[in-house]
């Protein structure tokens, strides 16, 4: 039943709309994620039949971001409630509605078999967010969120252009016009080449957008700067790789035609910018939030960039979907554990977290090496496997760049962590706040074991998943 | 019909020109009135033939972007706006010249399309494009909130225009460019319900730029 994977997070998400109990109502979210994890596996061991005439279905690639979306909200979920006791001033009313409103959206996305449809339910996870963002009611927040609302919106609207212009595009191709990516793919060289090279541009920029590539990131920052960390892990690990799913089946559709060459050199040179500009910017940050930004904006430039290269390196990018949205988990989480219990995420102020909190500060740090691609964790292989296919492609000069920009992203991420991490913490005035609770913890150290566990050793369902994604996408339909 | 398509596309293109040049807050939002309406008009004049489902899809147009929107946007400019002007980055003169720029590009671009289907008209896409370029312009060099919730309104609507192209083919899709509306929607009634002026003295966005990089 492809439905209850939409159905049971939105009826989570409703039910919470109606509990009237501020203390209770967090616990929902954790049932919702939980419910969606079982029947996640369900599907993805058991297969899912498609629904409402092939619109929805799971596809290979389908499979990697459900699993990885569904793995990252359950974690989170747990999480949520002992977040929220710590925010009881607060109506958290609807940020766990949102919060379950956007796992469904995130979930239809991923089903989402036909173009149209994508884009309504990638218009619901933004408007869904928004809320998010906004948790915290100060005029950053909201400055914030109005930034993201409206180029988000700009991003969508262009998408629907793209989306208009693919229809079109389509019209004299087959018998009846069709805006299935299934039809399209093998449709595709029958579609007009023109209007083709059009619709892909503006898809790129209007799914970029979502998924934070340069130079249409600049929301990113102060999105995830002003987020509560649990909104910065689901939007950095989710939402941007469902926009990311968008644009890998927008690929698999030009992969068919004279366009491919155009469309692989395009996605290697975003790529390739997302992380000069993560490295320009990353280095002094001395907010903390920000800085995970950044990091965010260099990993989606590296699913670009993977996916463009194509061969071994777009597998290493479907497996940089899961490493990268799980170890950001970690990273959010902690970073969000740091900056309550400081009241601050400037480095001036955030020093010895280690010291006051030897959890969420070696996590953190653990985080840091993870996602900046130091072996063993999970980022090495997915990132190694990019470089590996850069190089039997024969691109040296891309690897070279890529190993470069990424030394200069661990430099420049390390001092600003290290600082945050080391020292001695300054006097507390509050010393109860070093305390650190367990249910605030655990949920972050099952994701970092997860990354290290995907790092040192990949499961056989999972390399098989990976491996059909990846000839989903690369061998040519007819 | 055709003559009349285009004849309505003119209008279209010549109200981007009026928005461009717009000085203060209200000419702003009647130019985006006044297109909104012709939307609707444009629906049922493409369509050739009036059926019943083409005249409740132009009504309704008509009335969510000619009467709905801009009752909305009045009422934020009476509630919250203190100055009533769009405050443009640079001139007026020079985004008139921007946008016309703008639409030579569109029609020079839309020349290399083919006509795939349909016999509409060759003067939709350009017209879709560069009213789309228009919006953006408005959308990026006016620092007043209110009037670049309005540049995102005609970035809309030419999304909107291009749907024409594809209406007889899959209707559904035109239908879809209502969820747009949701944001101009959200926006206005941001302004409206979180008072951005009374925290931040003027909706201009100019004070919000406490995150800068």
């Amino acid at each position: 039943m492809v439905w209850l994977l939409i159905l049971i997070p939105l009826g989570f998400g409703l039910a919470a709309a109606l509990v009237s109990s501020n203390r209770w109502r967090p616990w929902l979210v954790t049932a919702g994620g939980l419910a969606h994890l079982v029947w996640t596996g369900w599907s993805l061991f058991g297969g899912l039949k498609p629904a409402l005439a092939g619109w929805l279905a799971l596809d290979p690639p389908g499979r990697i971001v459900l699993g990885l979306v569904s793995v990252l909200f359950a974690v989170c979920s747990l999480y949520a409630p002992g977040y929220l006791a710590e925010r009881r001033e607060r109506s958290n009313r609807v940020f766990c509605a949102c919060l379950l409103g956007m796992l469904s959206m995130m979930t239809l996305v991923i089903l989402s078999q036909h173009l149209g449809l994508l884009w309504v339910a990638v218009e619901a996870t933004t408007l869904a967010a928004a809320p998010l963002l906004y948790f915290n009611h100060t005029p950053r927040s909201l400055e914030a969120t109005w930034k993201y609302l409206l180029i988000g919106s700009v991003g969508i609207a262009l998408a629907l252009l793209g989306t208009f212009f693919m229809a079109y595009a389509g019209l004299g191709a087959g018998e009846e016009p069709t805006l299935l990516f299934g039809d399209l793919a093998v449709l595709a060289p029958r579609l007009s080449t023109p209007w083709l090279h059009a619709a892909f541009v503006l898809l790129l920029v209007g799914y970029g957008t979502k998924m934070g590539l340069a130079p249409m990131h600049t929301w990113k920052p102060d999105a995830y700067g002003e987020a509560p960390g649990i909104a910065g892990a689901l939007l950095s690990g989710g939402v941007t790789s469902c926009a990311f799913l968008a644009i890998l089946r927008l690929y698999r559709i030009c992969r068919n035609t004279s366009e491919a060459a155009f469309a692989s050199h395009a996605l290697i040179l975003m790529g390739l910018l997302s992380m000069a500009v993560a490295a320009v910017f990353v280095i002094r940050q001395r907010d903390f939030k920000r800085m995970l930004a950044y990091s965010s904006v260099e990993h989606m430039g590296v699913l670009a960039l993977g996916t463009g290269l194509g061969g071994l390196a777009l597998a290493g990018a479907l497996l940089h979907v899961i490493t990268n949205g799980i170890t950001k988990g970690v990273m959010f989480l902690a970073a969000g554990n740091i900056h309550r219990s400081y009241g601050s995420k400037w480095t001036e102020d955030v020093q010895g977290a280690i010291r006051r909190l030897p959890w969420s500060g070696s996590l953190f740090l653990a985080g840091f090496l993870m996602v900046t691609g130091s072996p063993p964790g999970g980022p090495f292989r997915s990132l190694f496997g990019i470089l590996q296919g850069a190089l039997q492609g024969g691109h040296t000069a891309i690897a070279i760049s890529f190993l470069v920009l990424l030394a200069v992203v661990f430099i420049g991420m390390g001092t600003t962590v290290l600082r945050v991490v080391q020292g001695a913490p300054a006097l507390s005035p509050d010393p109860a706040g070093s305390r650190e609770k367990a249910c605030l913890v655990v949920p972050i150290l099952l994701l970092a074991g997860l990354s290290l566990w995907l790092g040192i050793y990949l499961p056989a369902p999972v390399e098989q998943w990976l491996q059909g994604a990846a000839d989903f996408l690369e061998v040519v339909p007819s | 019909m055709q003559t009349w398509v285009d004849a309505v596309l003119v209008l279209v293109l010549l109200l981007n020109f009026m928005a461009l040049s717009a000085g203060r807050l209200r000419t702003l939002i009647r130019a985006v009135t006044v297109q909104g309406v012709l939307l609707g008009l444009l629906l049922a004049l493409a369509r050739g033939k009036w059926e019943l489902t083409v005249l409740v899809m132009a009504g309704a147009t008509v009335i969510l972007k000619g009467m709905v929107i801009p009752r909305m946007l009045f009422h934020a400019v009476r509630e919250v706006v203190i100055h009533r002007e769009t405050e443009p980055v640079f001139g007026l003169m020079a985004s008139m010249l921007l946008g016309a720029s703008g639409t030579v590009m569109a029609l020079l671009f839309s020349g290399t399309l083919p006509v795939v289907h349909g016999n509409i008209g060759s003067l939709v896409a350009p017209a879709a494009l560069s009213t789309v370029l228009a919006g953006f312009l408005i959308l990026m060099t006016r620092r007043e909130a209110i009037a670049q919730v309005v540049g995102y309104l005609i970035l809309e609507n030419g999304v909107f225009v291009f749907g024409l192209l594809l209406m007889e083919a899959i209707p559904f899709l035109i239908e879809l460019g209502v969820l747009l509306d949701l944001f101009v929607a959200i926006f206005v009634m941001g302004i409206i319900i979180h008072k951005i002026s009374r925290e931040y003295s003027s909706v201009s966005t100019r004070m919000l730029s406490e995150l800068k990089e």
